[in-house]
């Protein structure tokens, strides 16, 4: 089947794109690329970065870094916008949007155990990530929205990452030590507080002091929170949204992306196109051995050198080509799309573009 | 320079580089081209996913040790082992006297709470628990698989930033410790991963920077990965080679030599503009290891980096194994 169809009906149809995938497999630029499509289909497209290599990031008009979508101008019949995801400030306006009041707000942003929670808890980039998704996508008005996805080992942790953290934001910890007044957890509550005096003993008091004034502080803003993170949840997991797999052909990452595609399908979730970057290309048809059977009995001549060289890559595609099978097994029916080795990296409009023209080479 | 002096400088070394340039292949090649030397060693593998033990055709890794590749003769043994933060803090807590409620500590999800309250606690305990080990000599050299860039930073830079946060307590003892292992050049030392290609080498060249600026730790050489092997006469017409040869080509044959010389040329012009930069911007020494044609790395191959990886060290300058990084100068990463 030819990949490319599949892929254009996706940015197409799709209102949420989320890319997912291990490091270094060309995550970042995959989600350009599809934002770009989006918008040469006339539609209103952002692509929503993490970590945009620098030149990249210069010519998608990132240099300096906004956490709100800058417009990039282009001959194309729709938008692109695009944005680097702040961590930090996406969590400092939704402590602004759920506070009572300006105090509550201001206690919680200046208090140090907050402003660890977006640089040291595990899962606050992913949460903030379907946070940014949800503003773009519901209160934004964009058609499309193309995410890539913190290196993440476990896409659920994407999906999953709003509701964890909120669990956090309620620590029950926390309530076991605020609430003794119920006779019943009086007995919890003193093991609790044995346990808050070993940990205070190994990090040091006033790190769990913090720790406590941020979740008096917090109290109240729950519920808030909790809804807000359901409904995120719930947009992750609607048939609007779709999961691209992105991987690069050796063993390791497509082990990692065949992981990624049986988390997803716990969830009910099934991958809707599986994209492989940086494909060895295929020279002719022949066999690799013979090629380097040739090299080595014209081992020293030119000649030895051009079949040992066309033999190798020969090696290479096939075997790049084989760590495929069973990845592409698995996400039946999501197209497969390749897209080849590059001579250059991706630094501006132009070579993103050859980029899409893989993607789509339909046009 | 003499191999076993390049391995002796410092009995830990910490390989970093950004996630896919193939870290885990040159902590491999690493390991075993010391066991070669004669050198037991140790690798340590901080992250769940990495593929270190397939790499030696062995069973995923686990907090206990075992052996990814026996002694035989004079090459002496590789052994790897996982350090996890839950793992570590639990043996730390258990060392700590507090065994009674160190399972409740972790599996509550307090340790959340604390490693946010004091960002960096669980980077300390990894570190903490390779300083035990180089302390307690458990290896002539203790190769540890870094996490991928970015968060290397964080990982080492973490030690700083912990002690600011905790202020007495155990917790500051062990990252007074850490910092003391990271900046003593003959304890400690960084090998830089990256690939010929451009981002990778902007990111190798900001990382080696940033360590030696705001850690402290000093950089052994940047090893570049996957740079093809040269080949003499690839820009020979393959019509006239074969004639040069004293053979004629098959159909479509000249076509295919020719395209696929072609492509590895534009390769390695690239990869030779990227050495280039690195040398420019990065005046540390460098070492290479061969692309491998094939997409499954295991034993002949860690092997054969090995080996590659030796002939590079041989070929390094003698002397003050120090790091010659000065102050970036113009036009280098802000």
């Amino acid at each position: 089947m030819s990949g490319g169809a599949g892929l254009a009906e996706l940015v197409e149809g799709a209102g949420i794109l989320v890319c997912c995938g291990s490091g270094g497999v060309g995550k970042t630029t995959t989600a350009a690329a599809l934002a770009l499509r989006g918008a040469r289909l006339g539609r209103r497209a952002v692509v929503v970065t993490i970590d945009p290599a620098k030149r990249l990031a210069d010519t998608l008009g990132l240099g300096s870094l906004t956490n709100t979508p800058r417009r990039i101008d282009g001959d194309w019949d729709g938008e692109l916008w695009a944005m680097m995801l702040d961590t930090k400030s996406t969590f400092d306006d939704l402590v602004a949007k759920h506070s009572a009041d300006a105090e509550q707000a201001r206690r919680i942003l200046s208090n140090r155990f907050y402003r660890n929670i977006s640089s040291a808890l595990s899962g606050t980039q992913e949460y903030m990530a379907g946070e940014k998704l949800y503003e773009l996508h519901e209160e934004a008005d964009f058609d499309l929205v193309v995410v890539d996805t913190p290196p993440t080992r476990n896409a659920l942790d994407f999906i999953d990452a709003s509701r964890r953290l909120t669990n956090f934001l309620d620590h029950r910890l926390y309530r076991m030590l605020m609430s003794p007044t119920r006779a019943y957890l009086r007995a919890v509550n003193l093991a609790a507080q044995a346990f808050v005096r070993t940990v205070s003993k190994v990090v040091g008091g006033e790190v769990l002091d913090d720790a406590l004034a941020f979740f008096g502080a917090f109290e109240g803003m729950e519920e808030g929170f909790r809804d807000r993170a359901t409904r995120v949840q719930a947009l992750l997991v609607d048939p609007a949204t779709a999961f691209v797999l992105v991987a690069s052909p050796r063993t390791d990452t497509v082990a990692e992306a065949s992981f990624f595609a049986d988390k997803l399908a716990e969830s009910g979730i099934s991958v809707a196109a599986l994209i492989v970057n940086r494909l060895h290309p295929r020279f002719g048809k022949g066999r690799p051995e013979a090629d380097r059977a040739r090299g080595r009995t014209l081992a020293g001549s030119a000649l030895g050198s051009l079949f040992t060289n066309l033999g190798d890559l020969r090696a290479m595609a096939e075997a790049e080509e084989a760590t495929l099978v069973e990845l592409s097994a698995q996400v039946v029916p999501a197209p497969v799309v390749r897209v080849p080795l590059l001579v250059d990296d991706v630094h501006d409009l132009d070579t993103l573009a050859r980029i899409t023209g893989h993607l789509f080479p339909t046009g | 320079m003499d191999p076993r002096q390049f391995l002796r400088a410092s009995r830990v070394v910490i390989v970093a580089g950004k996630g896919g340039v193939g870290k885990t292949t040159v902590a491999a090649a690493l390991a075993r081209m010391a066991a070669r030397q004669g050198l037991s060693t140790l690798v340590v593998q901080v992250e769940r996913a990495s593929g270190l033990a397939r790499l030696f055709g062995r069973p995923p890794l686990t907090y206990v040790e075992s052996t990814l590749a026996p002694a035989a003769g004079t090459i002496a043994e590789v052994r790897g082992r996982t350090i996890t933060p839950d793992d570590a803090l639990l043996e730390y807590l258990e060392d700590h006297g507090l065994r009674r409620i160190s399972r409740r500590l972790v599996s509550t999800g307090a340790m959340d709470v604390v490693s946010t309250a004091a960002p960096g606690i669980k980077d300390i305990l990894i570190l903490g628990k390779v300083k035990a080990l180089e302390r307690s000599e458990a290896a002539d050299l203790i190769v540890v698989d870094a996490p991928a860039a970015g968060h290397a930073i964080t990982f080492l830079l973490s030690v700083r930033g912990l002690l600011d946060a905790v202020r007495v307590g155990p917790i500051n003892a062990q990252a007074r410790d850490v910092l003391e292992l990271l900046s003593d050049p003959a304890r400690c030392s960084v090998v830089l991963v990256t690939l010929p290609e451009e981002t990778p080498v902007n990111e190798a060249v900001e990382t080696a920077f940033t360590l030696e600026d705001r850690v402290g730790v000093s950089l052994g050489p940047v090893v570049v990965n996957g740079l093809y092997p040269l080949l003499p006469g690839l820009d020979i017409d393959p019509v006239e080679a074969a004639e040069a040869a004293g053979t004629s080509l098959r159909p479509g044959e000249a076509e295919a030599l020719a395209e696929a010389a072609a492509f590895r040329r534009d390769r390695q012009a690239l990869q030779q503009a990227q050495l280039e930069r690195l040398d420019e911007r990065l005046p540390i020494p460098r070492l290479g290891l061969p692309f491998v044609f094939s997409a499954e790395l295991g034993p002949s191959h860690v092997d054969l980096l090995a080996a590659a990886l030796l002939d590079g060290v041989v070929g390094l300058a003698d002397g003050p194994t120090e790091s010659p990084v000065r102050a970036p100068a113009e036009g280098s990463p802000s």
